[in-house]
């Protein structure tokens, strides 16, 4: 296939364009659209992205094919008329108390009403207020603000394969929620935010839980330590212009100090210990050919999905901590001792990617004679929302270094933040002396990159180990049905619940237009640290060996859930 | 009426249609035919079964206006608001039935699960409007004191 269009006069060659659509993007015209996003199915919902036809025929260019000679015009007079009217009809049904609304400046509505010069509404707001459904510990669902576009519903549905909300009733009276009524807390919704990474508006928001941080900072007797995932460190910038992938966490330090944070360390430090105690339980399992495959913990989104749909395959998840939680356990060990020689308390804020890590830190075996382990999260989004607050120019401020003992992690470490991550790391602890260099590249390299299923397999000692890499949850309940059929035989498989991994969470900056490049640049700022890094292997990180020695010593079960 | 152990009927019903999950809006009709409503733990056992998503099936539940999610009452009232009916006063026939089962446009059923009454839009008797039915017996040419005089008449049956 292929051809040439003719796009407001002007001659456009496409090639194997899946829509006239992207054929008009790639030819440099913005064409708006709500409901369209090129790795969910058309809807063709949102009619924002009509064209007229030399025939003089409107057509929704998302969900048409391109034809050789076609002539489309994106702006005539008609097209620009309804464009309009589309807009002005969703905005006399939205609440549009925009000056105080957390998505206000990054609307898409908003957005467009301002291109196309929407400057009054024509039409009574007739939509009565609708309960807000704040239920979830992640997210916060605003029916005033949903524009029926679907995009939640169908990644929900298609990439994650939860279905927690769903389209009900019909019409006018169309409305985007989970069945029978529920809660979001009462679905089977695992938190994972995808659902507020597509959402054009602020029908479904982050928890803002920024308030709390402030006021633990404000308390002179409260000691605050920061945990930074290292997925944030590739994506924060953009919320301040930079790229996706450009590695801030020398600007994050210096600005989490200016906030009033005491001491700011690294999640990809206790990630080290993840890998530490996944591959032990890993090679115990695998010895003893018990509860195999083993898969990973790390993803509170993937735990939550295998409770609700898989109880049975609870025992084949590793009992390691996540990284978050099991930073958690090794501060508390080292501040109980310290808040009681100084008379202080120690709060604990984590800053993740990820809004189902804030589901994962209220969870009641993180939570200890009424203290958490971790006492609030933040998601990426939520740290901007600071920064921007304290006003600090993020682009001239200067880099620090993080603090002092837990700042410092391994490559390994690090790179837990991108699909494939995980396996790695711990491929690179259980394959050293066993291969050369060159030869791990190889292996390493093939649970790389985001494809949808990754697949190794390597020997050692004789024996074959096979692993499997994954992400998105559809994906993974297909492997997962696989593997219990008997199609599939893994020893060790690796999930994240978001596509590309916690790179992609459902805390991180939302890109215009999320694209496979976005997350490819994210996991490639990862790797670029890593490069950088001495200490690949977290058996190698000397700060590994201080925790257990002086730290743990006997009680690594606190890394541990019983 | 629905009865708690209802799995053995529903499993007779999914089978019926060899567990196709295209299927779906026909089990789902044959369910209501059964209860006369759809039963949320129905809904959910078909959507556990046939692996589709909760809300996919409330999604298909709620689109359609014949699907019931209450329970009805034992006697169900249609009263036809088509075109050939509402010029011929169908209205008044309607806040009639409201007024006599202390009924109103949000609340169908009586509270003593008797009676519940639907306007549909048309019964395909236009010849005969205004026209309702009562438990699918049609009834030509009512008048709000005719209906009235029939809802008084199956109450007294009842109670006899």
């Amino acid at each position: 296939m292929g051809g040439t269009m003719i796009i407001d006069g002007r001659k456009v060659n496409f090639k194997d364009q899946k829509n006239i659509l992207s054929v008009i993007r790639d030819s440099g015209i913005d064409l708006p659209t709500f409901c369209y996003h090129s790795e969910l199915s058309i809807y063709g919902a949102c009619r924002m992205c009509t064209v007229e036809t030399s025939k003089g025929k409107i057509i929704a260019t998302c969900s048409e094919l391109p034809k050789d000679g076609m002539e489309i015009y994106t702006n005539s007079p008609r097209i620009r008329k309804y464009r309009k009217m589309i807009l002005e009809l969703l905005l006399s049904n939205h609440d549009r108390d925009c000056t105080v609304c957390e998505r206000t400046g990054k609307c898409q509505l908003q957005n467009l009403a301002k291109r196309y010069g929407i400057n009054r509404i024509r039409f009574d707001q007739l939509i009565e207020e609708k309960e807000i459904d704040n239920s979830s510990p992640s997210i916060i669902k605003n029916p005033n603000k949903c524009i029926k576009c679907g995009d939640c519903v169908m990644v929900c549905d298609e990439i994650q394969g939860v279905g927690a909300l769903g389209f009900t009733h019909r019409g006018t009276e169309v409305e985007i929620k989970p069945a029978f009524n529920k809660k979001l807390s009462e679905t089977n919704c695992v938190n994972c935010g995808q659902c507020r990474i597509v959402c054009p508006t602020a029908a479904i928001t982050i928890r803002n839980e920024t308030q709390k941080v402030w006021d633990a900072i404000y308390d002179k007797n409260t000691r605050v330590i920061a945990q930074i995932a290292p997925a944030v460190r590739v994506a924060l910038g953009e919320e301040f212009g930079m790229k996706p992938g450009e590695v801030t966490i020398g600007k994050i330090a210096s600005i989490l100090r200016k906030i009033g944070v005491d001491e700011v360390y690294d999640t990809a430090l206790s990630a080290d210990l993840t890998v530490m105690e996944e591959s032990d339980e890993f090679l115990d399992r695998f010895s003893k050919d018990e509860n195999l495959p083993l898969f990973t913990s790390c993803c509170p989104a993937w735990v939550k999905f295998v409770e609700n749909k898989y109880p049975e395959l609870t025992k084949n998840i590793s009992t390691c901590k996540s990284p978050q939680q099991m930073f958690g356990s090794v501060a508390r060990e080292v501040y109980n001792k310290k808040d009681k020689e100084d008379g202080k308390k120690t709060f604990i804020v984590s800053i993740m990617p990820c809004t189902a890590k804030k589901a994962e830190a209220a969870r009641p075996e993180f939570c200890h004679e009424g203290v958490r382990e971790v006492d609030v999260v933040l998601t990426t989004q939520e740290l901007a929302i600071m920064i921007k607050e304290i006003g600090v120019n993020f682009h001239t401020i200067e880099e620090e270094a993080l603090d002092m003992p837990f700042g410092i992690a391994s490559g390994a470490g690090i790179i837990f933040g991108t699909t494939g991550g995980v396996t790695e790391a711990v491929l690179r602890r259980l394959l050293r002396d066993k291969f050369g260099k060159e030869e791990r590249e190889i292996i390493f390299n093939s649970v790389r990159g985001l494809e949808a299923v990754k697949e190794a397999v390597v020997e050692v000692d004789g024996k074959n180990i096979s692993v499997a890499v994954v992400h998105g949850l559809k994906d993974a309940d297909y492997l997962v049905k696989q593997i219990k059929k008997g199609e599939k035989y893994y020893d060790l498989v690796e999930v994240m619940a978001c596509k590309g991994g916690c790179i992609a969470g459902g805390g991180q900056p939302v890109p215009r237009i999320i694209t496979k490049e976005t997350r490819a640049l994210r996991a490639a700022g990862l790797y670029n640290i890593d490069k950088t890094t001495q200490i690949k292997s977290s058996d190698d990180n000397y700060i590994v060996k201080s925790i257990y020695d002086h730290i743990l010593k006997e009680n690594t079960h606190i890394l541990h859930v019983k | 009426m629905f009865e708690v152990n209802f799995k053995e009927k529903v499993d007779e019903i999914i089978l019926g249609h060899n567990s196709d999950k295209k299927k779906i809006i026909s089990i789902i009709q044959e369910v209501q035919r059964e209860y006369h409503y759809l039963p949320e733990e129905v809904l959910v056992y078909i959507a556990d079964t046939l692996d589709i998503t909760h809300s996919k099936i409330y999604g298909i539940a709620t689109f359609y206006e014949n699907f019931s999610l209450q329970e009805k009452g034992e006697n169900i009232i249609k009263i036809c608001d088509g075109t050939a009916c509402h010029v011929r006063d169908s209205i008044p026939i309607l806040q009639a039935i409201y007024k006599e089962l202390d009924l109103n446009d949000k609340k169908n059923t009586t509270d003593d699960m008797k009676f519940t009454v639907e306007t549909v839009s048309c019964l395909g008797a236009c010849g005969l409007a205004p026209v309702i039915t009562i438990n699918d017996v049609v009834y030509p040419k009512v008048t709000p004191e005719s209906v009235v005089k029939l809802l008084k008449n199956i109450k007294m049956e009842a109670t006899v």
